[in-house]
């Protein structure tokens, strides 16, 4: 932590702000976790519910994408206790010895709950499944105007058709940009040759003048709103598209998608140890699994969710929960490494820049 | 007014608020932008704006924040020049509209233009109304530079409109009879006199317009990056604070520049006076 180093009289006074800015002594007694998830990530009634319970205050901050999380917790201007990202993600976090290992005995929801099928995945992000509990899960894959779209939505080719130019919607996110045209090839979402990653950008930058807009979270809203013809939406922002707007449909192309699975993961600086795996294994029960799926739309790994979904339409839906096949056989990104990140990440600019 | 001492006492919280929030941030960000991931010393990512297309992106940046200021000017000059010759109480009222944007937050006035220049948005539904066809207004250079005049006109109005208001009457009325004029007058006497209020509106409104990133983020479509996200995303998608500050050196030499020109044609002009 070298970089600090110059940082250290700011620091100080910030800490000394800090400090003061934190309320009377009394506070100290006050049991507290500080939470670190993606944005809109929990059903708020479930936090109070946890309050309520466990007397514990939950502090709850957001974030957009695991790029932008990662250099506030690598950096520990903030000491988070929970965290939740996404595969590639917890695995740099363990190389970079960011997270501690989690005490499952602490965790009976986690170990009762959740699929076994879930963890078995998990193992390729987080060998031995130490560290992460699985929270959600899904796919990625085009959500298309059925009255606009006359093409069959069946490959990710149709996101370079000429007719749909300016309708189309693309992920703005360099793993999952690349991960469109490496998988057009047949090639692995984890790719490392540099030459099939540069034919993956020059597919994007021809892609480029296609593209109405790159996005993350405003996909929803632009789609719903009918904005564009199609875009590459995850899993559970398409059940909540597609309940919105019946003009919109799913589809996942026949090439393969990423199976992502995001966990909840516990901070090696964390000072909530015991408050954090609470947290966790209270995710984990059925009844705020529940609510929590229903807030979201996202797929959850806990077993007990489906026979305590009430709402048919919802239980029958192949988007929330898709049959073994749909995960069958398909990839879920890994951490490459430092290096390989900063490659990816030079390849999307680029794409954006040119 | 104040003795020595006094006047120290009174200056020194200001002098430990700039050192702490400006002077030590900004060595922080020389020192990351000339050294390398081993804080050795290194020009190697001030460099890389020759490659990868940042140049292309400064460049954008540059013409479109020179159209965006003399937009701006355009706007300003006639704007100003009939507040000043209207009576108070209506020109408080048509101040008053030009400021009252600046109450509002810009994201959200931003986000406003969103749904406007959409392609369901407000302009197009009115088209679409009277059968036109619709256009295509959001995520192109023409939507950037909107939000930018938008965002920043106030600042180039407010000091032409104090320098303009300063201007003596008297002068324009002896223009007058001495047989000019309103072109004349204008070119000859308002423009010369209004000059300090219109450069330094024009750094208000180039400075903040070269370096935004949230305009061109919302408006752009994140297919047009300025050089103020390629220096966003470096901080917070590549997590490379050397690249991110180097860049913002390159950037802030640029902003020193123009500060060099507009005081350089500022002295030559009070020069001229006497």
């Amino acid at each position: 932590m070298n970089k600090l180093k110059i940082f250290a009289l700011l620091l100080v006074s910030l800490l000394a702000f800090g400090a003061a800015g934190c309320g009377g002594v009394g506070d100290k007694d006050k049991q507290v976790v500080y939470v670190y998830s993606w944005g809109d990530y929990v059903d708020p009634e479930v936090l109070r519910i946890f309050e309520k319970e466990t007397g514990i205050h939950v502090i709850l901050d957001e974030f957009d994408t695991n790029e932008s999380m990662y250099p506030r917790v690598a950096e520990g201007a903030v000491h988070y206790d929970v965290i939740c990202p996404s595969d590639y993600m917890v695995q740099k976090l363990i190389n970079n010895d960011l997270i501690q290992p989690l005490d499952f005995t602490k965790l009976e929801n986690a170990k009762k709950y959740i699929g076994e099928e879930f963890f078995k995945q998990a193992e390729t992000f987080d060998p031995g499944n130490k560290y992460s509990v699985p929270y959600c899960w899904g796919t990625v894959g085009i959500v298309y105007d059925k009255t606009k779209v006359t093409d069959p939505v069946d490959s990710w080719n149709i996101l370079w058709n000429e007719k749909y130019a300016g309708q189309i919607l693309m992920q703005d996110s360099a793993r999952d940009a690349m991960m469109i045209p490496l998988k057009l090839m047949g090639k692995s979402l984890n790719e490392t040759d540099k030459d099939v990653l540069a034919e993956a950008q020059a597919m994007l930058k021809k892609q480029k003048p296609l593209v109405q807009a790159y996005v993350i979270d405003e996909v929803k809203e632009k789609l719903i709103n009918s904005e564009a013809s199609m875009g590459v939406v995850f899993s559970g922002d398409a059940v909540i598209i597609t309940a919105q707007n019946p003009n919109m449909d799913f589809a996942i192309p026949k090439e393969g998608t990423n199976v992502w699975i995001d966990g909840w993961v516990i901070t090696k600086d964390a000072q909530n140890v015991e408050n954090a795996h609470k947290f966790i294994d209270f995710m984990c029960r059925p009844d705020i699994a529940v609510k929590n799926f229903d807030y979201l739309g996202y797929s959850t790994p806990n077993t007990a969710v489906y026979d305590l979904e009430e709402d048919e339409a919802v239980k029958n839906s192949p988007i929330a929960f898709p049959s073994p096949e749909v995960y069958k056989n398909q990839e879920t990104y890994k951490y490459l490494n430092n290096q390989m990140d900063e490659y990816y990440n030079n390849l999307w600019m680029q794409v954006k820049v040119d | 007014m104040f003795n020595h001492g006094t006047r120290n006492l009174l200056l020194t919280p200001f002098l430990i608020w700039a050192g702490l929030f400006i002077f030590i941030p900004l060595v922080c960000i020389v020192w990351y932008g000339i050294t390398d991931y081993d804080e050795n010393f290194s020009l190697i990512n001030m460099g890389l704006i020759f490659e990868r297309g940042y140049l292309d992106a400064l460049k954008l940046s540059i013409w479109l924040a020179l159209i965006s200021t003399v937009i701006c000017l355009l706007l300003s000059y006639p704007l100003c020049l009939i507040l000043t010759e209207r009576q108070r109480d209506n020109s408080t009222i048509i101040s008053l509209l030009f400021i009252l944007p600046l109450w509002m937050n810009s994201l959200l006035s931003t986000m406003a233009w969103q749904t406007i220049l959409e392609g369901n948005g407000i302009i197009n539904q009115i088209l679409r109304l009277f059968g036109l066809p619709a256009l295509q207004m959001i995520n192109t250079e023409g939507a950037i530079v909107l939000g930018m005049v938008y965002n920043f006109l106030p600042y180039m109005v407010l000091p032409l409109y104090i320098t303009l208001t300063k201007i003596d009457k008297r002068i324009l009325e002896a223009a007058r009879d001495l047989g000019a004029n309103s072109w004349q007058t204008f070119v000859r006497v308002i423009l010369p006199l209004s000059l300090p209020g219109a450069i330094s509106g024009i750094t208000m409104v180039f400075i903040p317009a070269l370096t935004t990133f949230v305009i061109s983020a919302l408006l752009g479509g994140g297919k047009l990056l300025l050089i103020g996200n390629i220096i966003e995303q470096e901080f917070t998608f590549q997590y490379d604070w050397h690249v991110g500050c180097a860049l913002s050196v390159i950037l802030m030499i640029f902003i020193v520049l123009n500060m060099i020109l507009t005081t350089y044609f500022d002295k030559s002009h009070e020069e001229e006076d006497f």
